[in-house]
């Protein structure tokens, strides 16, 4: 097997706040190689967001990494330079968000914006910049893209703000694109246009995407390996069929019971009781014991991730395992 | 099964909005600008059957929350009438019109845009149902207990401000505050789409017992065609403003007939499909200040032919209960 685009190993992200450090992310490891889609599931508050900005390094304060590596191609990023990890965002990391107001800017035409991406990074002129701008934009299905980059971000569509956004996370070709909840706010039609082409230009140009989302229906459709994060770990990892066919955590399996269309149409819903618990004030051991059917006393213990036939992983004491060995 | 309790007929909104100082003085000096109208619903009928769920499904600017407002008279509509229990209401007057308002209640999408953040829990749920004189000001007190022990709230909360709960917990405050005045009919507008899946679940199962155990009917607003094929007996599907397509929730999802449902339909990530290869419709929405002519989906339909330019299909009936607005049924 290559060695992975990217390998997180036992990161820890924290926010200090004034009631006491925030543990939002707490150990997490995952890996993502060339051309891999993984999709990494998660309610709010569990951390998955604020993974995707430590990869960036994106964390502002009062957050801060407080442990673990993360390696870029060999490069570790946790406690690089701001003017290294500079140079390596928007070239050979990109992130696209879930709102795209927060990568364009409103002030300045699409144009100005992309050109400016463009010479960020590479000595090319004004004019193969705009030239290379123009394509971007056709590649991701923006109809007469000579008009549209002499327009402001307010002129476009929600839906084509994301395109727009999308087109400047892919034009330095990255090896790798983290994608936080970019159709979350899209009417299905055009999430599914969105899907379409981020599906087409990963797969052209080989990029590791790590497409990060609460709804598992998506990453069913999208991705090639998936992580579920609660309370700020992964808790479980694998295959998406296997994963999503044959649950090993009870959590995983409590939210794909939670899904509408998996259910009997009428029949109530296999919900999970309870809600998340807060960051700032986890239970020891198994942040989901609480909500758990399968929860005892070893559940309070220490515990870590263990692997599970078939290149998958839980955290759990009590993993659904002979269900899915059957 | 007793007849419709909120039928619609031939119900229209428009937004107008009306020319601004500088406008209207441009227009002294015969620039002839005209007020810019929306036609956000236009000449929808169909009515909801006493205990039944119906699904009012659309993408963004399709009208359906517009809908659901006039449904529980919010706002009125332009054009057409809403009858409850077979009687116009804008016709009714007293008692009758009284009893009218408050049998139809809404839940909305935003809890926290809809609870007022400076009054108590207490307040929120239990200032209507005395006002309206369904319960005394001394048993006010039980009544939002027993209200909040019904909508899976600990009734201890009631001094308890709006930001002191979590979304999943302001949303039953405000399934709460509906049911305090003993409504027969909810309007939910896209009550559960700002949850969490797991507690959405929760939110929906909540929504099926109170259907079964206090009779009610729902009018269930959604984007998400999941929770709606879950939640509903019948089906309606909007596009800009009309309704192209009404049909019971099993035909719907099983033998879709208008191009724009199907499209939906095939659009929708599904926890079944792997490695989906997304097949999206062309195009986005068009503007409603500027909608096409004739069928309003014509631009994007793969089927479209000269007629449907300049036509608009009516809704008809293709099978008992299904209705489909589109030209290809003539065709055939």
């Amino acid at each position: 097997m290559p060695a992975p685009v990217l390998a997180v190993t036992d990161l820890s992200t924290s926010f200090f706040t004034r009631n006491g450090a925030v543990r939002a992310v707490n150990g997490v490891s995952f890996a993502v190689a060339r051309g891999e889609v993984l999709g990494l599931v998660g309610e709010s508050g569990s951390g998955k967001t604020v993974t995707g900005f430590s990869i960036l390094g994106l964390v502002d304060p009062p957050g801060r990494i407080v442990g673990g590596s993360i390696r870029f191609l060999g490069e570790e990023l946790a406690g690089a330079s701001d003017e290294r990890l500079r140079s390596l965002r928007g070239a050979s990391i990109a992130m696209i968000f879930q709102d795209p107001m927060m990568t364009l800017n409103p002030v300045l035409r699409i144009d100005t914006q992309m050109i400016e991406a463009i010479t960020a990074h590479e000595k090319v002129s004004h004019r193969a910049a705009r030239a290379r701008a123009r394509a971007a934009l056709a590649a991701v299905g923006i109809a007469s893209p000579d008009e549209r980059l002499a327009a402001y971000p307010h002129q476009f569509s929600g839906g084509m703000r994301q395109r727009v956004a999308i087109a400047i996370a892919l034009l330095h070709r990255p090896a790798l694109l983290v994608a936080d909840e970019p159709t979350t706010a899209l009417d299905v039609t055009i999430q599914s246009q969105i899907l379409a082409e981020v599906q087409d230009l990963c797969a052209e140009s080989g990029t590791a995407l790590i497409w990060i989302t609460h709804d598992l229906a998506v990453v069913a459709g999208l991705a090639d390996r998936v992580a579920v994060m609660y309370a700020g770990r992964i808790v479980e990892e694998g295959p998406v069929d296997a994963v999503l066919a044959q649950p090993l955590h009870p959590y995983t399996r409590g939210l794909i019971g939670s899904v509408p269309s998996r259910n009997a149409r009428g029949a109530p819903l296999n919900q999970i009781p309870g809600m998340a618990p807060s960051p700032a004030d986890l239970p020891p051991g198994c942040a989901f014991a609480p909500r758990c059917p399968r929860a005892d006393v070893v559940c309070a213990g220490p515990l870590g991730m263990t692997g599970h036939p078939g290149e998958r992983a839980a955290r759990c004491w009590h993993p659904y395992v002979s269900e899915a060995a059957r | 099964m007793s007849g419709p309790i909120i039928a619609l007929d031939r119900i229209s909104k428009d937004f107008v909005t009306p020319l601004d100082l500088a406008a209207r003085a441009a227009n002294l000096l015969g620039a002839r600008l005209r007020e810019s109208a929306i036609r956000a619903v236009d000449d929808v009928s169909f009515a909801v059957d006493e205990g039944e769920v119906v699904g009012l499904v659309g993408e963004s600017g399709c009208g359906k929350s517009t809908l659901g407002r006039i449904v529980a008279d919010v706002l009125a509509p332009s054009a057409g009438s809403v009858n409850f229990r077979g009687a116009p209401r804008d016709e009714l007057a007293g008692e009758a019109a009284r009893t009218a308002a408050l049998k139809v209640q809404m839940i909305f999408q935003d809890p926290m845009a809809s609870l007022n953040p400076r009054l108590r829990v207490g307040d929120i749920v239990g200032e209507a149902p005395v006002v309206h004189g369904i319960v005394t000001r001394a048993e006010r007190r039980d009544y939002v207990a027993a209200l909040l022990e019904r909508v899976g709230l600990d009734p201890r909360y009631t001094t308890r401000y709006p930001h002191q709960f979590s979304g999943g917990q302001r949303a039953r405050i405000g399934i709460a505050r509906a049911l305090a005045v003993k409504p027969d009919f909810l309007v939910c507008d896209e009550s559960v789409a700002a949850l969490d899946v797991s507690i959405q679940a929760q939110i929906l199962n909540l929504f099926m017992e109170l259907r079964h155990d206090l009779k009610l009917t729902y009018l269930f607003i959604s984007h998400d065609l999941g929770v709606v094929e879950h939640l509903s007996d019948r089906v309606v599907i909007m596009y800009l403003g009309r309704v192209v397509e009404i049909a019971p929730t099993e035909t719907l999802f099983r033998a879709a007939n208008h191009p724009y449902t199907r499209a939906l339909l095939a659009n929708v990530p599904r926890l079944e499909a792997r490695k989906q290869r997304f097949a999206p419709i062309a195009g986005e929405i068009p503007s409603p200040l500027d909608p096409p002519s004739g069928c309003q989906f014509h631009p994007r339909c793969p089927f479209a032919m000269a007629r449907c330019k300049s036509e608009a299909p009516a809704l008809r009936e293709i099978t008992p209960g299904h209705r489909s607005a589109c030209h290809l049924n003539d065709a055939a």
